[in-house]
C-alpha cells in the first residue's frame, strides 16, 4: 500500500474545490493537536473555502498538563525521570525538565514506556505517563510488566486523560458554539465510536472520526457538512478504527487504571475525565511513592488560554500572542507544546 | 495527539512481540494489542506499541471515492 | 540551557554576547584574513562520540573543512585539540584519530599541530575535540550573501536529516536496523563543481537548526525573500517515514554534510553532473529568492505558502 496516495495533492485539491458549493458559514471543531498539527502543515485552514471554519479543541495532553508536576519531579534528585520528549519543556515555576537536566538531573527522553522499563533495569525509575487513551494501553502495558517481574526499581506517575468527558464538559460550554467535531483518529482505534454517541443525543451536533494525512482531514470536513441535518457520529478512517475499538488495550486499561477526576491546565476540573492507578498496582504509583504535587499553578490572567481550549477565541486574539507568549518563551499552556493550538498558530497559521 | 504511522510487520517474535519495517528500517514493537497480526499485515504503529492492524481494503475503498488520477509527472530536472 | 542546540537561542547568544564583544560578524563561520587566507575554528561535543557513519574525529574534519570552502576556499590545514576525560578508552581514541586521518586525506588537509589534555573523571563528556583550519582562497572568488538576488536559485547537495536521524536513533536507543547512517562528510569538491559550472553567489552548510533556519538567518542578514518548494526536498524514504513517527521536520534537522547553494545563472548540466559524484548525487534545487515575500516560505505540496520560521530550540522527538 502506498499511503502517500493520502497526500496526493491532485486528489485533495479535488475534494476541496467540491466543498466550494457548500456556502453556509460553518464551524468545525479538530478535538486533537495532531490534527491542528496536520492542519497547520498542509496548510488546510486557508485552502478550505472560507465560510468553512475550523477551530481547535484541547487536544494536547502535554498542554493541559498542570506546570507544578514539574517542580515537584525536579525536586527528586536521587531518581531517574523518563518521559516523552513532548514534556521536555513544559515551564515549571522556575526551570523546565531540559533546563534541570542540563543542571545535572538525570531526566531521559524515551519514546516508549517499554525503554523506560529497560532503564530500570539497574536504576530507580519514575516514567511519566502522560497521554489520553492512544498512549494509555503501553503506559498499562509497562505497568503490569513491573508488577510481574516485581520490578520495584520502576513506577509510572499517571496524568493520562480522557477525550469523551472532556468533549461532554467542553460540549456543556453554552458560550461554545461549533457545528460538528472532527475526532481524533489514534485514541478513536483504542475506544472505538460507541464513547461519543451521546454527543449527537445531548448536544446535537455531529463528529467524524478521521485520520491525520491531509485527504483524511478534508474528507472528514466533507462528511461532516453533508451530514449537518443528520448529526451522528461517523468513521471516515475505518482502515484503522474499528467500531468496538480495540478490546485487547480497553482491557488493559481497566486492568491498571480506575477513572478519576482530573485537572486541565486552562479548563479546570473534569470530572471522571483521568486515570490513577489502581491500589492493586499501588507499587508502582510515583504519586504513593514519591512526594509530587499535582495542584495548578496560578496562570497568568492574562493568558486566554481557557478560550482557545474550549475553541471561543483563536490564539491571535490572545493580546499575548506572539508578542511575550512566544514557543521560546511560552506564558500559556497553549504555546507549550509544539502541538498546541497558540504554538500550532505561531508556527503555521500567521 | 497521539503520532502514528503505518509499519508493516515482517516477523513475529516471543512475548507478543515483532519487528516491523519502517521505510526500510526495522525496529522491534510490541504485537501484545494486534495478536491475529500476520507477517505482511499493516499496523498502526504509536510508541512502539502496534494499535490497531490497518485494513488495506478500507484504505482502498477510502480512496476509491475519488476518480483516480494518474500520479504527476516526474518533475522537470533542470535550471 | 539550550543556547547551544544551535538555533534562534544560539544566534542570539552570539549576537548578545560575542558578536558585540569582538566585533564579529555573525553570519560567517571562518573568516578571510588577508584576501587569501581563511581561517576557522571549531568545538565538537556530539554525543555519542561514535555513530553510525562517523565519530566525533570524522566530523571535527568534515565540519571544519566545510566551514573553510564555503566561501570557496581550498581547505589546507587543520589543527585539533583534545580534551580526555580521565579513564577514556586508548583504542576508542585511536580509532578516532585514525578516522581523522583518513577522513583528511579524502579531504586532501594535513593535520599539522594539536593539543592534549586530560581531565579529572566527570569534567569533560568523554572527548571534546576544538579544531582550527586554515585554508586558502582562490583569486577572483568573492562569496557573499550580499550579491543574492532575486531570481537565484537554491541548491542542495542531498538528502536532510540524516545526520539528526542517525544520532537520535544512535542517543535514544531507538534500536533501528540498519541504523540510520550521518551524511557526515567533506563537502569541498561539492563547492569545487558549483564554482566551475555556476554564478556561486553564497554557499552555507547547512548543520545546527538544518536548512530552514540557516534560511532564516540568511533571510535577517540581508532581507531577502526566500520560497521553499516542498515537493523539490530531496529526503530519505526511511528519514520521512522516521520524521513522521518521531514527530520531527527534516527542514529543521541537523546535516553534516549538506549546504545549500545561492546561485545564478548555471551550465545546463549542473544537476547531471553533481549527482555523478558521490556526495551530491540527491543534489535538487529546493527553492529561489524572490522580492515577492520577505522572509522565508515554503510552497506545500498542496500549492499553498506558509511561512517558514527560525527553529525555537533543538527538535526533540515526540509522541504528540
Ligand atoms: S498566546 Fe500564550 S498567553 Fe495567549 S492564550 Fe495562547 S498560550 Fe495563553
Amino acid at each position: 500500500m502506498n499511503w502517500n496516495r493520502f497526500r496526493q495533492p491532485d486528489l485533495i485539491l479535488k475534494l476541496i474545490g467540491d466543498l466550494t458549493e457548500y456556502k453556509k458559514q460553518v464551524k468545525f471543531m479538530e478535538v486533537c493537536g495532531s490534527h491542528t498539527m496536520a492542519i497547520g502543515h498542509w496548510g488546510l485552514r486557508k485552502l478550505l473555502p472560507e465560510n468553512i471554519i475550523l477551530i481547535s479543541g484541547p487536544g494536547c495532553p502535554v498542554c493541559v498538563t498542570p506546570a507544578t508536576i514539574i517542580d515537584s519531579l525536579i525536586k527528586l534528585k536521587s531518581v531517574t525521570i523518563t518521559t516523552f520528549g513532548d514534556l521536555m519543556r513544559v515551564p515549571g515555576s522556575h526551570q523546565n525538565l531540559e533546563q534541570a537536566r542540563a543542571q545535572g538531573c538525570d531526566i531521559r527522553i524515551v519514546f516508549s514506556p517499554m525503554d523506560a522499563l529497560k532503564i530500570s533495569q539497574d536504576r530507580e525509575t519514575i516514567f511519566i505517563g502522560l497521554g489520553f487513551e492512544t498512549t494509555i494501553p503501553g503506559i498499562a502495558f509497562s505497568i503490569v510488566n513491573a508488577a510481574k517481574n516485581n520490578n520495584q526499581n520502576f513506577s509510572v506517575l499517571s496524568l493520562g486523560k480522557l477525550i469523551p468527558p472532556a468533549l461532554d464538559a467542553l460540549l456543556d460550554d453554552k458560550d461554545l458554539k461549533v457545528d460538528g467535531l472532527i475526532l481524533p483518529g489514534h485514541v478513536s482505534t483504542i475506544i472505538g465510536m460507541m464513547p461519543y454517541e451521546f454527543i449527537p443525543y445531548k448536544f446535537g451536533i455531529g463528529g467524524v472520526i478521521t485520520g491525520f494525512e491531509p485527504l483524511d482531514i478534508v474528507l472528514g470536513v466533507k462528511t461532516l457538512i453533508e451530514n449537518l441535518d443528520h448529526p451522528r457520529i461517523m468513521n471516515e478512517y475505518s482502515r484503522v478504527v474499528r467500531p468496538e475499538g480495540n478490546q485487547i488495550a480497553l482491557d488493559l486499561i481497566s486492568e491498571v487504571f480506575e477513572i478519576t477526576h482530573a485537572q486541565w491546565r486552562g479548563i479546570g476540573e473534569i470530572p471522571d475525565s483521568g486515570l490513577k492507578i489502581k491500589s492493586k498496582y499501588a507499587d508502582f504509583d510515583a504519586f504513593r511513592k514519591y512526594d509530587i504535587k499535582t495542584s495548578d499553578l496560578e496562570e497568568n490572567p492574562l493568558c486566554l488560554c481557557g478560550n482557545v481550549l474550549k475553541g471561543k477565541i483563536l490564539p491571535p486574539e490572545c493580546p499575548l500572542f506572539a508578542k511575550t507568549c512566544t514557543p521560546d518563551y511560552p506564558i500559556g499552556p497553549c504555546m507549550v507544546s509544539s502541538e498546541g493550538s497558540c504554538a500550532a498558530y505561531y508556527k503555521y497559521e500567521r | 495527539m497521539c503520532l502514528a504511522i503505518p509499519a508493516i510487520v515482517v516477523k513475529k517474535t516471543h512475548n507478543d512481540m515483532g519487528i516491523v519495517c519502517l521505510g526500510g528500517v526495522e525496529k522491534e514493537i510490541s504485537l501484545m494489542f494486534t495478536p491475529e497480526v500476520r507477517i505482511g499485515d499493516w499496523v498502526m504503529l504509536h510508541t512502539d506499541f502496534a494499535i490497531q492492524i490497518i485494513t488495506e481494503e478500507d484504505a482502498r475503498e477510502t480512496l476509491a471515492i475519488f476518480q483516480e488520477i494518474p500520479p504527476a509527472d516526474q518533475r522537470e530536472e533542470k535550471i | 540551557m539550550s543556547h547551544g542546540s544551535g538555533a534562534a537561542l544560539t544566534r542570539q547568544l552570539i549576537k548578545e554576547v560575542f558578536a558585540g564583544e569582538f566585533r564579529i560578524s555573525t553570519l560567517d563561520d571562518a573568516v578571510c584574513i588577508d584576501g587569501s587566507l581563511t581561517v576557522t575554528t571549531d568545538a565538537y561535543v556530539v554525543n555519542p562520540i561514535f555513530f553510525p557513519g562517523g565519530d566525533i574525529g570524522k566530523l571535527s574534519i568534515t565540519g571544519t573543512v566545510n566551514d573553510l570552502c564555503m566561501n570557496g576556499s581550498r581547505p589546507a590545514y587543520i589543527l585539533a585539540s583534545f580534551i580526555l576525560e580521565e579513564g577514556f578508552a586508548i583504542d576508542q581514541l585511536h580509532s578516532i584519530v585514525s578516522s581523522m586521518q583518513s577522513t583528511a586525506e579524502e579531504a586532501g588537509v594535513q593535520i599539522i599541530a594539536g593539543d592534549t589534555k586530560v581531565v579529572e573523571k566527570g569534567r569533560c563528556d568523554g572527548l571534546y575535540i576544538t579544531t582550527a583550519g586554515i585554508g586558502f582562497l582562490p583569486g577572483g572568488i568573492h562569496l557573499d550573501a550580499g550579491k543574492i538576488r532575486s531570481g537565484d536559485k537554491i541548491i542542495v547537495n542531498g538528502t536532510l536529516g540524516d545526520h539528526a536521524i542517525a544520532i537520535i536513533n544512535a542517543r535514544q536507543q531507538l534500536g533501528l536496523t540498519p541504523a540510520p547512517e550521518s551524511d557526515c562528510a567533506p563537502l569541498h569538491e561539492v563547492i569545487r563543481i558549483l564554482l566551475q559550472n555556476t554564478n556561486l553567489k553564497f554557499a552555507r552548510d547547512a548543520t545546527r537548526g538544518g536548512v530552514a533556519t540557516i534560511l532564516n538567518e540568511i533571510c535577517d542578514d540581508t532581507g531577502l525573500g526566500i520560497i521553499i518548494d516542498e515537493s523539490s526536498l530531496p529526503v530519505k524514504y526511511s528519514t520521512r517515514v522516521l520524521c513522521d513517527m518521531l514527530g520531527l521536520d527534516p527542514l529543521y534537522l541537523a546535516n553534516e554534510g549538506k549546504l545549500i547553494a545561492f546561485i545564478g545563472e548555471a551550465n545546463d548540466d549542473l544537476l547531471s553532473l553533481l549527482k555523478t559524484y558521490k556526495y551530491s548525487y540527491e543534489a535538487a534545487v529546493i527553492g529561489q529568492c524572490t522580492n515577492e515575500v520577505k522572509g522565508v516560505f515554503l510552497r506545500t505540496i498542496l500549492g499553498r505558502l506558509r511561512p517558514l520560521l527560525m527553529l525555537a530550540s533543538d527538535p526533540l522527538p515526540r509522541i504528540c
